[in-house]
């Protein structure tokens, strides 16, 4: 007979990382089934077919930088390379805002390094006709689409041409023409959204798909049940995606649950297709995308995919991770770096090489550069021109109520 | 008497809760190991244990009502909800559950705990990190609403919070953190070092839950409000030169009325001030009550000087923020009625 015991002497659990400040970097607690094997099953499979790769790791990418295994996307080294530039050039950008950030040009940055992939290959294996509900570090989608840089840099800087007239905090872009929604800085509300445009997309018969990307951390919000549970009873053409990055500012992925079990595994539960997939394999991210958009398109449904990545800068200019885990462990972080991985892969295939490498990085600073010059010039957050006051008073309502107009004019604009 | 940010006040007042109550316990997003957003829990994990201070997932309406659960079965626990802009998944829990279960079980059950959260403007932090929410709590019959100004108050009024028997949603304006603001943003930041109520005793003290302060006593006319607005109110009479009479009201519900009555029976002449939008903001309510009790002696009509009813704009944070010039116009106007 088991032995019950009379109280619970132990009190409550409250998980913790394996590592923190001063201790040497542990990720033997995630499950990284690195042998490249995970089955591919055809897109338009039962939901219960893809079980086990909730558990597994899709990957194609193998640490010599070698494509392999039944999810290899078999993309041209052209596509190959765009993908390459694209994640660069997220990163130049990223470093770039985050020192204006510093020198006070605007009043608040998020930097997306070590998760380059996870947006940029999502962004090139989607059509642009999908519909995009990001969260606050995807910006490499809006690469992906082609966006306007010195647009981009309007917003942060928050100036006159910003199109989001100032209204927002910086990174929390809105690019409708971009088939890119307006991003929320509130978790998880977006993911239940992105499944009724998606079902309003199905209601038109249309073949475009849905897709959006919550946090780790999020995946704790009752919006992520109620989208799982929504793309599941109705079948929504949407791809919902939980960038498991590790960090939530200074939660790890434990106080989300995911020390239980991996945050793909919850798909199970609402009966959705599920992929798990290394987050830093610009090939697995696009070749899992690519497969979810066909399930969508062809009338299957919806997947959950949990991209495995790291958070290897501060959660924000307002975070200093050094104060709750290791400094080493981006470094240590098993799955690489994304970029890394795809330039060794590149190489590998005789498609590239240091110095090509080293061009395009300097190219890419001049553009980031020569695009900040370009944006400065219509102002920034600290020294002006914004967008004109009485624009505060506009969009609050299709048409400006009494009300508005009477406090507009008590402000004298 | 030590020296104490709001900050430091805050987590002081954690530490004296702490210490002297083993139900006391304290949770939120961040607020265990990294002690929270804004350091207000920092360092009391390591001191109290994880099972009393302890990071919570992000789901705040899970957070209040594990609150719920713990505080009926005799923990007093103190949750934080990292940014007033996120209360709301939680919401259904404080309008349905939290602030009824007294009132449904006929006093079979209470839930005597603690939200507390940073709130307002003043950092731009957008329409997401600036919100002055309390209007919408003020209208759950069953809730003390409370919003602190100085750091003496807030670690008296916190533990006076946590050790009432009521729900208490106690809002910390997040302006105030590290000093005095009087609503000009292009002076040097002060610091509580300088400010009288930047003294605070280390160890227990009570500040009452329904009491306000009069800050500034004066005869021309009465100035309420609460938080960060009281310091704008201040430095604003200062500089014009006005007679006002500022109370601090503290307590947004159950208001000091007592307070407020005999100030404006008085001066005759009353503005009432929040940074929260202005449509049936808590200015409202006040200046409802004020015409119904204080009808006989008001000389002029009583003025509201709020946020914009628009969501809080990040780039012109300063022309939403209702700063010394909008309140001393509406000053002057309400002594010239």
């Amino acid at each position: 007979m088991t032995h019950v015991p009379s109280s619970n002497m132990s009190g409550f659990a409250v998980p913790e990382p394996n590592a923190r400040p001063g201790d040497t970097p542990d990720f033997s607690h995630l499950k990284l089934d690195q042998n490249n094997l995970a089955p591919k099953p055809d897109p338009i499979c039962e939901a219960s077919e893809t079980y086990g790769l909730a558990n597994s790791l899709v990957r194609v990418l193998d640490d010599e930088g070698q494509a392999q295994g039944p999810w290899n996307p078999q993309l041209s080294p052209k596509v190959l390379r765009e993908g390459l530039h694209l994640m660069l050039k997220t990163r130049t950008y990223d470093a770039r805002m985050f020192k204006l950030q510093r020198q006070g040009k605007m009043s608040f940055y998020m930097k997306s390094l070590g998760e380059e992939a996870i947006s940029v290959a999502a962004g090139m294996a989607l059509r642009d006709e999908d519909m995009l509900f990001p969260s606050y570090r995807q910006q490499g989608l809006l690469f992906a689409r082609g966006h306007d840089m010195v647009e981009m840099m309007n917003h942060c800087l928050s100036n006159a041409k910003d199109p989001l007239k100032g209204r927002q905090l910086p990174v929390h872009y809105t690019w409708a023409k971009g088939n890119f929604f307006s991003i929320s800085g509130n978790l998880g509300t977006q993911f239940p959204q992105a499944v009724g445009w998606a079902m309003a997309s199905a209601s038109r018969a249309e073949s475009a798909v849905t897709a959006s990307w919550i946090g780790d951390g999020t995946t704790a919000e009752g919006d992520f049940h109620g989208a799982c549970t929504l793309a599941s009873v109705y079948k929504a053409p949407v791809i919902l995606n939980v960038v498991n990055n590790q960090w939530a500012i200074s939660s790890f992925a434990g106080i989300a649950g995911g020390n239980n079990a991996t945050f793909a595994a919850r798909g199970i539960g609402y009966g959705l297709a599920t992929l798990r997939v290394d987050g830093n394999d610009f090939l697995a991210v696009y070749a899992a995308t690519q497969w979810a958009a066909d399930r969508g398109r062809a009338g299957h449904g919806a997947t959950l995919i949990e991209t495995v990545t790291y958070r290897a800068d501060a959660h924000s200019t307002s975070d200093d991770p050094h104060r709750y885990r290791p400094k080493e462990e981006a470094a240590a972080w098993p799955l690489g770096d994304p970029i890394e991985r795809l330039k060794a892969h590149l190489i590998a295939l005789g498609e590239w090489d240091d110095d090509r490498h080293q061009a395009l990085e300097e190219a890419l600073t001049k553009e980031v550069l020569a695009s900040y010059k370009k944006a400065e010039s219509n102002g920034t957050l600290r020294d002006g021109p914004l967008s004109p006051i009485p624009s505060m008073f506009e969009d609050v309502f299709a048409e400006q109520p009494w009300h508005l107009r009477r406090q507009r004019q008590d402000l004298g604009v | 008497m030590a020296r104490m940010t709001m900050i430091q006040a805050v987590n002081s007042a954690h530490d004296v809760l702490l210490e002297r109550d083993d139900r006391v316990c304290s949770f939120g997003e961040d607020a265990g190991y990294f002690g929270g957003v804004f350091g207000c829990t920092q360092g009391l994990q390591e001191k109290y244990g994880k099972t009393r201070v302890f990071d919570a997932p992000i789901n705040e309406a899970a957070i209040v009502a594990m609150a719920i659960g713990m505080a009926a079965n005799g923990l007093r626990p103190i949750a934080e909800i990292q940014f007033a802009d996120y209360i709301f998944p939680g919401f259904d829990q404080i309008v349905s559950e939290l602030t009824r279960i007294r009132y449904r079980s006929g006093g079979q059950f209470t839930a005597p705990l603690v939200l507390r959260s940073p709130c307002g403007g003043g950092i731009y932090g957008g329409q997401t990190h600036s919100m002055s929410p309390e209007a919408f709590f003020t209208h759950i019959p069953g809730l003390v609403v409370a919003m602190p100004t100085t750091p003496y108050d807030a670690k008296g009024m916190l533990i006076a919070a946590s050790e009432s028997d009521d729900p208490v949603l106690f809002f910390e304006p997040k302006r105030l953190y590290n000093g005095p603001f009087d609503g000009d943003p292009h002076k040097p930041a002060l610091s509580w070092a300088s400010h009288e109520k930047g003294e605070v005793p280390e160890g227990h003290y009570t500040v009452p839950l329904g009491k306000a302060e009069m800050v500034r006593e004066g005869n021309a006319l009465t100035v309420i409000g609460y938080g960060t607005m009281v310091h704008v109110a201040l430095e604003t009479a200062r500089l014009a030169g006005i007679d006002a009479e500022i109370i601090d009201l503290r307590t947004i519900v159950p208001y000091d009325m007592e307070t407020i009555a005999r100030s404006v029976n008085k001066t005759g002449r009353c503005v009432v001030v929040h940074e929260a939008p202005r449509t049936s903001g808590f200015g409202a309510e006040l200046i409802a009550q004020i015409q119904e009790d204080c009808f006989y002696a008001l000389e002029a009509p009583v003025k509201r000087v709020t946020g914009w009813d628009t969501p809080y704009h990040h780039a012109h944070e300063w022309s939403y923020f209702p700063g010394q010039a909008r309140l001393k116009r509406a000053m002057l106007e309400t002594l010239e009625a």
